[in-house]
């Protein structure tokens, strides 16, 4: 493995910034180092080489014509599946897509290619973002970098796995339930959920809307700020998006924060929690005192009811959402007798498992009779557990907590058990059903494998949240983790 | 007879200049799926953003229908798989809709009733779809226009406080001239920018909706039957089914469709994709503002001007006739002359060609003058007449047109005797007889002298030199 590859994408840019080395030369060793490794790893559903050689190509023009360069100036990168590229498969890691090209972009793609990022693909995911591992990707799984018998955790498995594994520097994730922090916290990296609302929506096939938000991998804090400025920001085309001006993270990443109150919420530990998870934690908590952060015990005690409630929103909403997908204007058509035979036969073989159980859960939870009872009750919890939220920040500036129950499972190990999978996604759901935005970064490594905390922030805390990370990573030296993969090919 | 309790439901589509969720434009007759985007497709990621103009729109309405607008709504998605609901749900409004409780005032022959408005609410409509033979002819096909897709709707539902046929015939045709007066809509039920779902029970019966009933001829006749067929089922003691059925425009009948037990659950759901709607009373007033004069104030200021009822209503219902009345009001203040001209020669030649006031070269300036040249003497009615048809035919000024083909009446008094003593030169015997005591010959004078001037001659100038010379011989 090219060292370059390597090091911190702040440190890269400066480099092809000032032309000491080139976008086409950087994407050659990228999309070298990507052929060595993808037939281990399976990052990729769709690899676009070409296009990202003449981009890099045309950024080398750019700059020797002194244009100026953008903020992500000719870094290799690679994004989710489920978000729309022109001209580019885009397949939500599902059958009934699978030669789906959109006529338009996403647009965090836009901001991508307007930063002047280098896209080298698309990368896996569970189908339609439902899972935890990456499994429910209907053409193959991603390994994890740090042990490719193990899960690289899901939905955005694919996008993490590509980071993780020097593939590309950053990368894409989107998170409804914990699929961005989740895989972060499996693959040793940096993955920002923002406030729901911080950035568009445009352009992401939607699982559960008011859930889903982009989120950004990295390998470091920094790299990550830089990304999640590149992104962040008012679109008028998604109606939820924030109005408010995105601060300058990157710049911002320096000062310091204060001497906050961290909370850490006792309740959440006892739901179940794999033992060298809840060591790391407790370390975690101390390298936080010994950054002069005050360590307050809160309670979140709705937070109990958070997994129910949210599969039953987000089945809802997608049940919903994925009506879409009926074979006639696009995607998969499997012909049939008639109308309804069309629409069975087109959905019943373009679907998942687990796609269609969340289908079936979210229609009963919205049907006539059974509404109230499920559906609206859980957006009466959903509000209980946004207060819990908003009191804790009356008293805390931010709340830690583990990213994942326990570490990288083995690939199989859950896949029959979709309760054990769910389980997965314990400690990220009750942040996303609040909009609250989260970082999962590294804590420790446990018997070779990663483990991740979350700082979480009231809603556009952003800029804070990534303060207290930067420094907690200055002191641990938890950044730039280098998996056994690359470790092993460097020698 | 069994009274019958009818509710209307009217979908309008709204004429904004983009759709209800997406920017692309509201055209019809455009190539099918020129006007379409990922939005109106429903391609994966796109998300709607609401049209404020359709809003505004929608609040001239409910303010016209007399509804509270409420200050908090929302929309809804309704959940139904169809080839022409590309996203698999209609984004509608549920249980908060924008606007409620309202009513329209609807007269008919026998009566003059304020018929309630139950609500208001905006939704977006539905793709076209086309069924017909392939070319192959083995199967038939189905062929979808999405240009439709997303075009705004309004959903109109009275309360059910109609009692005839007539009357939700009425209704219907002052919601239009109400839509066409703010201008919001074309209101044509033919082109389908006006929809109409009925709902309909007699005394002691269970209701039935008809649905897909497309002209006001139509609406009559789904009822008419309805009626019929209603009462004689309970006059057997047979129940009415709730049911959904169907009005087929050929025979003139309504068959089954769907019963309550097989009805679709639409499994509502706030739409996460749009924030709700907040309205201020600002906003509303600021709409309330700019509404026009409604059709039933301005028959009313009509009719007190001296037109008659029909001559008011027929200005009054049609936004761009009325517009031409008032301008040329402001030229030539006379109401009823103005009508008299509008609704007889003007009107004819509107119904010849089949065209609005707005598609032929009559501006009211001209109108206006054409009325001034008459009354001030410069011309007869009768010239008036023909030089109306030639202002419609060019486009050109009625003073142009006078002087052009020299109608300008003549007021020379020496030019009209000359004229009269040649005529009653010529006719010996018919002024003898005048002598004599025939006074019913003076109109015959009157009338050759008329004739020797082309029809020019001012009427009182000729009728007082005819009297004159007439006398000089006593």
């Amino acid at each position: 493995m090219n060292p370059l590859l390597q090091r911190p994408a702040y440190e890269i840019l400066p480099m092809l910034s000032r032309g000491e080395l080139s976008c086409r030369e950087l994407v050659e060793i990228s999309l070298d180092w990507l052929s060595q490794t993808e037939d281990r790893i399976h990052s990729f559903l769709t690899q676009d080489g070409e296009r990202a050689l003449a981009k890099a190509s045309a950024l080398d023009q750019q700059r020797s014509k002194g244009e100026m360069p953008g903020p992500l100036f000719g870094l290799p990168v690679a994004v989710k599946d489920n978000l729309c590229t022109k001209g580019l498969r885009t397949t939500c890691g599902s059958r009934i897509l699978e030669d789906f090209i959109p006529p338009y972009s996403a647009t965090v793609i836009e901001r991508l290619e307007q930063g002047g990022a280098v896209l080298l693909g698309k990368t896996n995911c569970d189908e339609f973002a439902m899972g935890s591992s990456t499994e429910n990707s209907a053409f193959f799984p991603t390994r994890n970098p740090w042990d490719l018998e193990r899960v690289p955790g899901g939905s955005s498995g694919g996008s993490a796995a590509a980071v993780a594994s020097g593939q590309v520097f950053l990368s894409l994730g989107t998170d409804t339930g914990g699929s961005v922090r989740q895989p972060a916290s499996f693959c040793g990296l940096c993955g920002f959920k923002p406030t729901y609302g911080r950035v568009s929506r445009y352009g992401l096939t939607a699982f559960a809307s008011s859930l889903d938000q982009v989120g950004a991998f990295a390998r470091n804090v920094r790299d990550c700020a830089m990304l999640l400025e590149a992104i962040a920001g008012y679109d008028p085309l998604d109606s939820t998006s924030l109005r408010e001006p995105v601060p300058p993270y990157f710049r911002e990443l320096e000062n310091n924060p204060g001497s906050l109150r961290i909370g850490f919420a006792g309740d959440w530990l006892a739901m179940g929690l794999a033992p060298e998870v809840e060591r790391t934690f407790h370390r975690a908590l101390d390298t936080l005192r010994g950054l002069g952060f005050t360590i307050e015990s809160i309670s979140l005690p709705h937070s109990h009811y958070a997994l129910p409630t949210y599969y039953l929103i987000a089945p809802a909403e997608a049940s919903a959402n994925l009506a879409r997908f009926d074979g006639i204007r696009y995607g998969l058509r499997v012909p049939g007798e008639n109308l309804k035979d069309l629409y069975q036969a087109t959905r019943g073989q373009g679907f998942g498992a687990e796609v269609k159980r969340r289908i079936m859960l979210g229609t009963y939870a919205l049907s006539a009779g059974y509404r109230d009872a499920f559906y609206l009750k859980a957006q009466q919890v959903r509000t209980l557990i946004r207060r819990d939220f908003e009191q804790a920040f009356g008293i805390v500036d931010l709340i830690a907590v583990p990213t994942a129950p326990s570490t990288a499972f083995r690939l199989g190990e859950k896949v029959d058990d979709p309760l054990a999978m769910y389980m997965a996604d314990l400690f990220t759901i009750p942040i996303s059903l609040a909009g609250l935005p989260s970082l999962s970064l590294p804590m420790g490594i446990e018997r070779g494998l990663p483990v991740g905390l979350q700082l979480v922030g009231p809603a556009l805390a952003e800029s804070r949240i990534l303060q207290v990370a930067w420094r907690f990573q200055q002191t641990t030296g938890l950044h730039d983790l280098v998996p056994p993969l690359a470790e092993a090919s460097r020698a | 007879m069994r009274s019958p309790t009818i509710g209307l439901e009217v979908h309008v589509q709204l004429n904004t200049a983009s759709k209800m969720f997406c920017s692309c434009p509201v055209e019809f007759g455009a190539s099918p799926n020129s006007r379409v985007c990922p939005v109106c497709l429903a391609l994966p990621g796109a998300l709607p953003v609401l049209n404020r103009q359709a809003v505004e729109s929608a609040f001239a309405v409910a303010l016209a229908l007399h509804c509270q607008i409420q200050s908090f709504s929302q929309f809804h998605r309704k959940n139904y798989f169809y080839p022409d609901l590309p996203k698999g749900y209609q984004i509608s409004q549920y249980d908060v809709p924008f606007s409620r409780n309202g009513y329209l005032m609807v007269e008919t022959e026998q009566s003059k009733r304020r018929i309630g408005i139950i609500r208001v609410h905006m939704e977006e409509d539905t793709a076209k779809m086309m069924h017909g033979r392939s070319i192959t002819e083995h199967a038939t096909t189905s062929l979808l226009d999405f240009n439709r897709s997303g075009v705004p709707l309004l959903e109109v539902v009275s309360a059910p406080d109609i009692t005839s046929a007539e009357e939700a015939s009425a209704y219907l045709i002052e919601m239009r001239a109400i839509l066409r007066t703010l201008g919001i809509s074309s209101g044509n039920m033919e082109e389908g920018a006006l929809r109409c779902d009925v709902n309909i029970s007699l005394d002691g019966g269970t209701r039935a909706e008809v649905k897909n009933v497309n002209s006001f001829r139509s609406v009559r006749k789904a009822l008419e039957y309805e009626i019929e067929r209603q009462t004689a089922l309970l006059d057997k003691g047979e129940p009415v089914v709730q049911e959904t059925r169907h009005f087929e425009e050929s025979s003139g009948i309504t068959i089954s469709g769907r019963t309550k037990e097989e009805a679709e659950d639409y499994r509502y759901f706030p739409e996460p994709d749009l924030v709700p709607l907040k309205i201020t009373p600002q906003w509303i007033d600021a709409v309330r503002q700019g509404l026009p004069e409604l059709p039933e104030e301005r028959r009313r200021r009509l009719h007190e001007m001296g037109l008659f009822p029909a001559e008011a209503t027929t200005i009054a219902n049609a936004p761009e006739l009325a517009r031409f009345f008032d301008r040329t009001l402001s030229l030539y203040p006379n109401g009823k002359e103005i009508a008299n001209w509008l609704l007889s020669e003007v009107s004819k030649t509107l119904n010849a060609r089949n065209c609005t006031i707005d598609e032929i070269p009559l501006r009211p300036e001209d109108f206006a003058e054409l009325l001034q040249l008459i009354h001030r003497g410069t011309i007869s009615s009768k010239i008036g007449k023909t030089v109306i048809s030639e202002m419609l035919a060019t486009g050109k000024g009625a003073g142009k047109v006078v002087q052009e083909q020299a109608l300008g009446q003549i007021l020379d008094l020496e030019t009209i005797r000359g004229w009269v003593r040649e005529i009653l030169a010529q006719n010996p015997k018919e002024r003898e007889a005048y002598r004599q005591g025939k006074d019913t010959l003076f109109g015959f004078f009157v009338g050759q002298a008329m004739k020797r001037s082309e029809g020019k001659a001012n009427p009182e100038l000729l009728n007082r030199i005819v009297k004159e010379e007439l006398d000089s011989d006593e």
